[in-house]
């Protein structure tokens, strides 16, 4: 067991963890931040989508340690993000969620996506967005929410 | 009645899911975020062979690792060793040593440790000694030596019919994963009487209730099931997972044990598909109406029953497609392999044999010179009719409806980017090259449980005044919300029924009445059912209490009978009122042995059309459109609804370009999202979808379930598009790339008499 300690959320977070152990478990577990998910574990669905310096990142592929001295911010950490709390309202009222179990890990995505981009294209949102895997919705309705939040942001 | 009146928010309008924004904020929780103080972690050690005889299992260095808490085998079970979704039950709870394991992935050891690490650990410490068999991997061998899980015949009509024009085929459909995105997961929590409390992502709490108790051998009550957040189903979650599991870890540790399957377990430690081979013959007269359909269908169902059973009578009953067939000869089976258990999976049984029927109809079609959609029109099944079990359709089939308004939807522009061409984002497909075809295809399945079963759903209803004075609504069930919006079903339902827009949805336990499973489209009429009939007894109450000439609620307000507020409503809760009621459908029959019978309650009817961009020389397609109308019966929430037939359709284009379990040896190889793929957003089609709403006479507010149509014949029809583009016969999915550029095709490995059971197939002759 190591010390690990973290920027995240704008907080300095500290917890023991084990050598090896990814940057999504330790949020997770050690951290009690569940809303990043875990459905692959393996870099391929985006579930554990969280900003690293500012980018976008599977957690799952990140070393815990490894991310010492990084700002992370989490789904959570999103609370009062101006472009985030669109993206939320776009989620729902657009029916964009069903599970859920990927959600937060779009609203991470396409807040990503609508920072650097109010009105991406059909293509470019498609492009952004071809990291987080669905299965419930078909990202028929992803898509809608990124328009109406896109939008809402004007 | 004045808009003030008005309750907002219930049957027919898309109103948002109420669990939504607890979705979108992370705050939500899933059965894998779930924790508890002084937790422990489970893990499962699983046979690496598909069949092997267990000579021993030593655990003595595992038992005194770090960190571990408890080791368990089938040498401690305290109750039932075998559970099932089958009567009796056939799969073991841990494989025993001097027992036989029987699919590559089956349990055999458990252990809790203070951490996942140590657990994994602990795995690697136990030994087990294998005496390695053959497995048994082929479905036709295995039937031919009697290892069935179920067979089926129907048999309507005249045997010796002629017609003026066949046509044969062959058809197979590959092993598809449901892949929910949330991974099995539960935590179970021992009570200080000796009991336990179980939260579990599962889509049936009392089904899995009764194996559990069983499995425990424990009193009833002394295992309480609770609802874990679920995400996704499909069908994955039919069948037990982690339940017994974490059950017993947790009471021999005395402390919580979470369990969650990573995606790789996952692969093996749920049912899939069934996997399909089958023969086909159709017959018909010269102007295209439908003499005979003769068909096997062979099915593997791997290793256990699971819901083999209902499978192969849902792949039989609905096999020769939504048409007017006069004579029909249909077997229908799964086969006892050595692989990993197949069961439910969204639209069950249904999806294999649409594949066939439809493929079956374009040949027919082609051969007579007719078109496609004209001939399905001529024969498509009219309410009145009877299907090939003898059943009359009484109730709403719009087949001809919705094929009708299916062709009329307007058409895909020409790809405008070249990220929108075949190959994507790899942009392979070189645009000169690129073919567009177009394909129809229709399909229809069953609504909730069928041959007999007593379906029945309950639902507690609550109402009384809230912390502010204001009538308060509170909802109870057992059923599962999975991702497919019952919460929302339940909640528009009472606002409907009481006039009150403040409704809770209580957490799903089993403190309630059974609600049987989210499964075979069968909750919205059900639960949905159940709710209706609790809140309309409160309703009654209401009235009685605030006495003549109250008739009516809405709005908040009792109502007179021109619609006229007399009172607000919560003026009569003194005290609460709570009722309770199990809505049952309408008895069905079981099949004769001629597969004669009432044996399902309703149906549901769907019509697809795919454009297809194909580059058939790169061996790449991308599907443009989707095209749907379904009948819905009446949509309680349209919104909703479209959510779900998008996302069955992108199941269903999972199922026709890319989706399937390959097994070599009995060894699942592609057991992760980096080689078992599903679509992304860049492979996500257009959606366009028209509802068609018939209520349906007795399902509660006329509406049919709407979840598995999307998948039905959504990979009939792309295929179909496919076969358009590049004239190739194209007689299996998925569709691989090496089929649809030419290099290679599906061949039978037997050769088997549609109709017939395999039992008499014989291996083709080899080519010259
Ligand atoms: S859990 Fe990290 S990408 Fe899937
Ligand atoms: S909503 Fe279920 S995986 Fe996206």
């Amino acid at each position: 067991m190591t010390q690990v300690r973290l920027q995240v959320n704008g907080a300095v977070r500290e917890a023991e963890a084990w050598p090896g152990e990814s940057l999504l478990y330790f949020l997770r577990e050690r951290l009690g931040l569940f809303g990043s998910k875990n459905a692959c574990e393996q870099g391929e669905c985006g579930s554990c989508s969280v900003f690293f310096d500012g980018e976008l990142v599977c957690s799952c592929l990140v070393l815990a340690a490894a991310a010492e001295g990084a700002q992370i911010v989490t789904v959570e950490g999103l609370e009062d993000d101006p472009v985030a709390a669109r993206v939320r309202e776009a989620m729902v009222a657009a029916g964009g969620v069903q599970c859920g179990f990927c959600t937060p890990g779009f609203v991470v995505a396409m807040t990503g996506l609508l920072r650097g981009n109010r009105h991406p294209s059909d293509l470019e949102t498609r492009e952004a967005l071809s990291g987080n895997l669905c299965r419930c919705t078909g990202y028929v309705r992803i898509f809608e929410a990124v328009r109406r939040a896109g939008d809402a942001l004007e | 009645m004045p808009e003030g009146l008005r309750t907002r928010g219930g049957v027919g309008e898309s109103i948002p899911r109420p669990d939504g924004p607890d979705k979108v904020s992370g705050r939500f929780s899933f059965g894998s975020d779930l924790t508890a103080p002084g937790m422990l972690f489970g893990k499962t050690l699983r046979s690496p062979h598909p069949h092997a005889l267990i000579r021993s299992i030593d655990v003595e260095k595992a038992t005194g690792m770090p960190g571990v808490k408890a080791v368990l085998t089938a040498a401690d079970l305290p109750g039932e060793r075998l559970y099932s979704l089958h009567k009796p039950p056939d799969q073991p709870v841990l494989a025993a040593a001097g027992d036989e394991v029987r699919y590559a992935g089956e349990p055999v050891a458990i252990v809790a440790a203070e951490h996942p690490e140590q657990a994994r650990a602990a795995l690697e410490a136990i030994a087990v000694e294998y005496e390695v068999l053959a497995p048994l991997l082929d479905p036709v061998d295995a039937i031919q030596r009697g290892s069935v899980l179920r067979e089926l015949t129907i048999r309507s009509g005249d045997p010796d019919a002629v017609a003026d024009v066949v046509v044969d085929g062959y058809y197979e459909v590959g092993q598809q994963d449901q892949a929910p995105l949330g991974p099995e997961a539960g935590l179970a929590i021992p009570t200080p009487h000796g009991g336990i409390d179980l939260w579990v992502a599962t889509q049936a709490l009392h089904v899995d209730l009764e194996q559990v108790e069983a499995c425990l051998g424990m009193r009833p009550g002394a295992v309480r099931l609770h609802l874990g957040g679920v995400g996704g189903a499909f069908g994955a979650r039919e069948d037990l997972s982690i339940q017994v599991h974490a059950c017993l870890l947790a009471l021999k540790a005395r402390r919580p044990v979470k369990m969650w399957y990573g995606r790789e377990e996952s692969f093996t430690g749920h049912v899939h598909r069934h996997p399909a081979w089958m023969w086909y013959s159709t017959g018909a007269d010269r102007d295209g109406r439908l003499v005979f359909v003769k068909a096997t269908i062979l099915l593997d169902g791997g290793a256990y029953a699971s819901s083999s059973g209902a499978v192969v009578a849902n792949a039989a009953c609905f096999g020769a497609g939504p048409y007017r067939v006069p004579n029909a000869h249909v077997w229908s089976g799964a086969a006892r392999t050595n692989t990993v258990p197949n069961g439910a999976m969204r639209g069950f049984g249904a999806v294999q044999s649409c594949f066939a029927y439809e493929g079956q109809m374009d040949l027919l079609a082609a051969r007579l010179g007719l078109d496609p959609i004209e001939l399905r029109l001529k024969n498509a099944i009219r309410p009145g009719d009877r299907l090939i079990t003898g059943q009359a359709l009484t109730g709403a089939a719009p087949m001809a409806k919705l094929i009708d308004l299916c062709q009329g939807l307007p058409e895909p522009p020409a790809p405008s980017d070249s990220l929108a061409l075949p190959g994507g984002a790899g942009n392979v497909a070189s645009a000169a090259e690129v073919v567009r075809g177009t394909g129809f295809a229709v399909g229809f399945k069953n609504i909730a449980y069928s041959e007999g079963s007593d379906d029945y759903a309950t639902a507690r209803v609550r109402l009384q005044r809230g912390p502010d004075g204001a009538a308060v609504v509170q909802v109870k069930t057992a059923a599962s919300e999975v991702g497919q919006g019952l919460v929302t079903v339940c909640l528009q339902v009472a606002r409907t029924e009481l006039g009150v827009e403040a409704v809770e949805i209580e957490r799903a336990d089993t403190t309630v009445g059974d609600a049987g499973s989210s499964s075979a489209s069968r909750q919205t009429w059900m639960t949905g059912g159940a709710v209706r009939d609790a809140a309309r007894l409160v309703a009654a109450e209401v009235l009685k209490r605030a006495g003549p000439p109250a008739q009516a609620l809405a709005g908040g307000h009792v109502l007179d009978e021109e619609g006229a507020a007399l009172a607000p409503i919560e003026l009569f809760l003194d005290e609460p009122i709570e009722r309770e009621f199990e809505h049952h459908h309408r008895p069905t029959s079981g099949l004769d042995p001629a597969g004669q019978g009432d044996a399902h309650v309703s149906f549901m009817f769907v019509a697809h059309r795919a454009t297809v961009d194909v580059d058939a020389e790169a061996g790449l397609a991308r599907v443009a459109q989707v095209a749907t109308a379904q009948d819905v019966g009446r949509a309680i929430n349209p919104l909703q609804v479209h959510g779900q037939i998008e996302g069955g359709i992108a199941q269903g284009v999972g199922l026709a370009t890319m989706e399937e379990i390959k097994l070599k040896d009995g060894l699942i190889r592609n057991a992760s999202f980096t080689d078992y793929i599903i679509p992304t957003s860049l492979d996500m089609p257009e959606v366009a979808a028209v509802l068609v709403e018939e209520p349906e006479p007795e399902a509660p507010y006329g509406a049919k379930g709407v979840g598995e149509p999307p998948l039905i014949s959504s990979p009939a029809a792309i295929v179909a598009a496919m076969r358009a583009a590049t004239g190739r016969r194209l007689n299996r999915v998925p569709v691989s790339p090496e089929e649809l550029a030419g290099l290679s095709e599906c061949r039978p490995g037997w050769l088997v008499r549609p109709g017939q059971s395999p039992a008499e197939a014989v291996r083709p002759a080899p080519p010259l």
